[in-house]
């Protein structure tokens, strides 16, 4: 890092502390480690949580960085922007309708290759005026360039976060990746999590180097220059192939960080849950997994053989190790937390893309599409058995009678 | 297996750092004994802002799995202890927007346990609680409303008496010494805390209430409509213009029937008809509307759409026309200018004894001084933070320290608790 004025006051312990803090505060905790340089702040709920946490970092001497109010969000994400260009290791983030607004800085960041990380705490896209998860503003991003990922939590939280840092300031990928924390339901919760010592996390995360793409007067470029349409094709292809290299970087991150921590995933890209002999595999992202994991429980009880495959990486997608994972179902499930207005099937953003990774493959269950939960709505576990049934009765059937069911509307 | 769910219902940013630190408490408590715990929040429509009643929760499990299988929800739907931190939400609770009124008491489970911070007697508070269908304790934590839970938190010791009553409440899943351990070991604890914990764990009692005892009034609820049933774009229908009262002499403005916004006052203002001006001025800048223009011209302050903001009270022009009052004081939500039109003088006795009521117009803003809680504890006092109408010390009235140099002045502000100047 090239801007921070002193070092950040050594950590004292050299061991693991257990903490109860929020999903919020653990991307705190974990943001602190990382000795970011430069985070702007701009309030939306829920992810003012955030801000808020690292602000208390700050004033309270355990972080040392450049704490930036910003006027809006599109200030918020363009000062990052050029903060990281500089060499600053840097954070940001929005919530719904914020994340929104800041949308045309959103949308220029990976062409200019900067590692910058945000956090989108989920929430609904207004009108109405709506505080609960939805995932629309963060897939809003899908095609844009971001690597996305989605956590459960705040363990994950704090994980994913160094992870993050970890893989964006990759020279190989050297692009922006948003975590996803449901609002509410994550950034709101505070449950009891593991700490590592400032040691072990230098060990994981080397500095960020910008190399021959740092802005310096010892190393004279200019950044973001106007293009014509000479440019631009090119450009959308090497992101293309930053994108690619993700697979590859992704596992090595995670490979690092079971070694130095001593935990985490094996596969970085989802998580399953009793689906080794599973006939249904639910599928879903973020903290619906939570209710999901419950029914199985009690279906299970029941002698019925569910799974769950939770995705954590969106972008990129899992395509392959997915339909390897899924080689055994029945048939498929996946519940949304999103939509996609005028979709094939009238699908959420998930189901759709799990349908066209199948396309390819030489088993392709039936898959059927809920939405579930929008706004914050609870999955419950009555939704849960629910959906069960019908992914048994497509599987009976060997097709799916219909592409799509909403769950939980009032009828 | 065994679980202990809490919820601690409190007043938006008053008292937001205080509930978060409540639950937190309870988890870290409960961990010294090897179980798991989760502490949340929900939010819902304005939830953390000024006096928008908001919950807290808190889950401690034996197990993981356990802990899980009751996380699997948006919030509890069940609970064994609700914790009330304002006795003025005793009157319910309307904290996610248009589900109607929910009774403080509601989620508990039969013979669960109702903590509240009052300094009002069980009588007292059972008649703004609602009844319910099976029997509950109800516990008292002598003291004022916290609202040192203001942006940084003003120490009040609030959030650890609270624990310590708890750990009288719920023995099996915190220990008075597992709690004392977690408040030492907190970032916001100390060994005089502790005390005030132990102190509160002592003194706590509870009172046994039936199913026959509390408010008989039916909170108002309505259906939520179907998605077929809403119109679409996002529309509502406005309300319908107001009517005219007694021929065309007065009028009252048309209100919602499903969203009433008394379950977030904290005060109410109480309005001395005899010396009113007809300024109009309340009636203009009161933001949500709540004056009826009567016939004889008076104005007459809606008590199911008041918010309490204090506004009214602010812009009016007449020393001691407009009051407000602490809403513990109160029972109903009935017309002032009836009660006044029917008895002149009853109500000027009413209206006189309601602005005097010291006990309920206090709250308690958290301490003002160092040492302040030394002295409470030596003086066996057990309100929690001095009254804020023994006025706010001014900068550096000598050296903020003893409280006899602070005047209780007649006119201060029940607001702002600022003495008014000489001869306003
Ligand atoms: S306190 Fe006064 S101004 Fe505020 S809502 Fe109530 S009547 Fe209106
Ligand atoms: S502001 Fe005061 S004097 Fe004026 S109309 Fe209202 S109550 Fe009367």
């Amino acid at each position: 890092m090239a801007v921070a004025t002193r070092p950040a006051p050594a950590a004292a312990v050299l061991e693991e502390k257990e903490m109860l803090i929020s999903g919020s505060e653990a991307v705190a905790e974990a943001l602190t480690l990382a000795d970011i340089d430069v985070v702007t702040a701009y309030p939306i709920r829920p992810y003012d949580t955030v801000m808020q946490a690292i602000a208390k970092k700050i004033a309270n001497g355990k972080l040392v960085a450049e704490y930036i109010v910003a006027e809006g969000e599109h200030s918020q994400f363009e000062i990052v922007k050029h903060a990281s260009t500089v060499g600053a290791r840097v954070f940001c983030g929005s919530s719904g309708v914020g994340w929104m607004y800041a949308m045309e800085a959103i949308t220029v960041t990976p062409a200019l290759r900067v590692p910058m990380i945000a956090l989108v705490g989920n929430r609904a896209l207004d009108d109405p005026g709506a505080f609960g998860v939805e995932h629309n503003d963060a897939l809003s991003v899908r095609d844009l360039g971001w690597l996305l990922c989605w956590i459960d939590t705040s363990q994950e939280a704090f994980d994913t976060t160094l992870i993050a840092y970890r893989v964006a300031e990759d020279r190989r990928i050297f692009l922006p990746i948003a975590i996803s924390a449901d609002g509410a339901f994550l950034t709101h919760s505070q449950s009891l999590t593991r700490v590592p010592p400032k040691e072990w996390v230098d060990t994981f995360l080397p500095p960020y180097r910008r190399g021959d793409l740092l802005l310096h007067p010892d190393n004279p470029i200019t950044v973001a220059p106007q293009v014509n349409e000479d440019w631009v094709i090119e450009i959308r292809r090497q992101n293309n192939a930053a994108t690619e290299r993700a697979y590859t970087v992704i596992e090595e991150a995670y490979a690092d960080f079971r070694r130095i921590f001593g935990r985490g995933p094996e596969n970085p890209w989802f998580e399953e849950y009793m689906t080794e002999d599973a006939e249904i595999i639910l599928m879903g992202m973020g903290t619906l997994s939570l209710p999901v994991k419950v029914a199985i429980r009690k279906m299970r009880e029941d002698g019925k053989k569910v799974g769950l495959i939770r995705l954590r990486w969106f972008r990129p997608f899992p395509h392959e190790q997915l339909t390897r994972a899924l080689r055994r179902a029945k048939a498929i499930g996946v519940i949304d937390r999103d939509y996609s207005f005028g979709s094939p099937f009238g699908s959420g953003v998930v189901a759709t893309e799990v349908r066209a990774a199948l396309y390819n493959a030489e088993h392709r269950p039936p898959l059927i599409g809920f939405i579930c939960g929008l706004g914050g709505r609870e999955v419950t576990l009555e939704d849960v058995y629910k959906l069960t049934d019908i992914c048994y009765a497509a599987a009976k059937a060997g097709r799916a009678e219909r592409g799509t069911y909403w769950l939980g509307v009032r009828e | 297996m065994a679980h202990l769910i809490c919820e601690v219902v409190y007043r938006g940013i008053f008292q937001k750092n205080l509930a978060s630190r409540i639950t937190r408490g309870i988890v870290l408590s409960a961990r010294k004994a090897g179980r798991w715990g989760i502490a949340f929040g929900r939010y819902g429509d304005s939830p953390q802002r000024n006096g928008i009643p908001a919950k807290d929760f808190a889950i401690v499990a034996d197990s993981k799995e356990e802990l899980e299988q009751h996380m699997a929800r948006y919030e509890p739907k069940e609970l064994h202890v609700t914790i009330c931190v304002d006795d003025t939400l005793g009157k319910g609770v309307e904290s996610w927007a248009w589900y109607g009124l929910q009774p403080i008491n509601r989620l508990l489970l039969p013979d669960g346990h109702l903590l509240v911070t009052s300094t009002q007697s069980p009588d007292d508070l059972l008649k703004d609680i609602h009844t319910k269908d099976s029997p509950y304790h109800l516990w008292i934590l002598p003291g004022k409303a916290s609202f040192g839970g203001l942006w940084v938190y003003k120490e009040d010791h609030t959030e650890v008496r609270i624990l310590g009553a708890l750990a009288k409440i719920a023995p099996q899943f915190l220990s008075i010494d597992a709690v004392s351990e977690a408040i030492r070991e907190a970032e916001w604890g100390s060994d005089l805390k502790v005390d005030s914990a132990r102190k509160a764990y002592e003194r706590i009692e509870s009172r046994p209430v039936r199913i026959t005892e509390g408010n008989p009034e039916t909170p108002y609820a309505f259906e939520l409509p179907r998605w077929w049933e809403m119109r679409e774009g996002v529309t509502i229908p406005s309300l319908p213009i107001g009517k005219p009262i007694e021929g065309t002499k007065g009028y009252r403005p048309e209100r919602s029937t499903v969203f009433k916004k008394f379950s977030t006052r904290t005060m109410r203002p109480v309005i001395d008809f005899d010396t009113c001006v007809k300024c109009t001025l309340c009636w203009l800048q009161c933001p949500d509307s709540c004056f009826d223009v009567m016939p004889d011209g008076l104005y007459d302050a809606n008590m199911e759409s008041c918010c309490g903001c204090g506004v009214c009270e602010a812009v009016c022009p007449v020393h001691n026309c407009i009051t407000m009052v602490n809403e513990a004081a109160f029972e109903d939500n009935a017309s002032q200018w009836e009660m006044w039109r029917r008895d002149k003088d009853a109500y000027k006795v009413w209206l006189t004894e309601k602005i005097q009521d010291k006990v309920h117009v206090a709250r308690s803003h958290g301490f003002r001084y160092r040492g302040q809680y030394e002295e409470e504890l030596a003086s066996g006092s057990d309100l929690g933070g001095r009254p804020v109408t023994e006025g706010i010390p001014g900068e550096n009235a000598e050296e903020k320290g003893l409280p006899s140099t602070v005047h209780v002045h007649e006119s201060a502000s029940i607001v702002t608790g600022i003495p008014e100047a000489p001869g306003a």
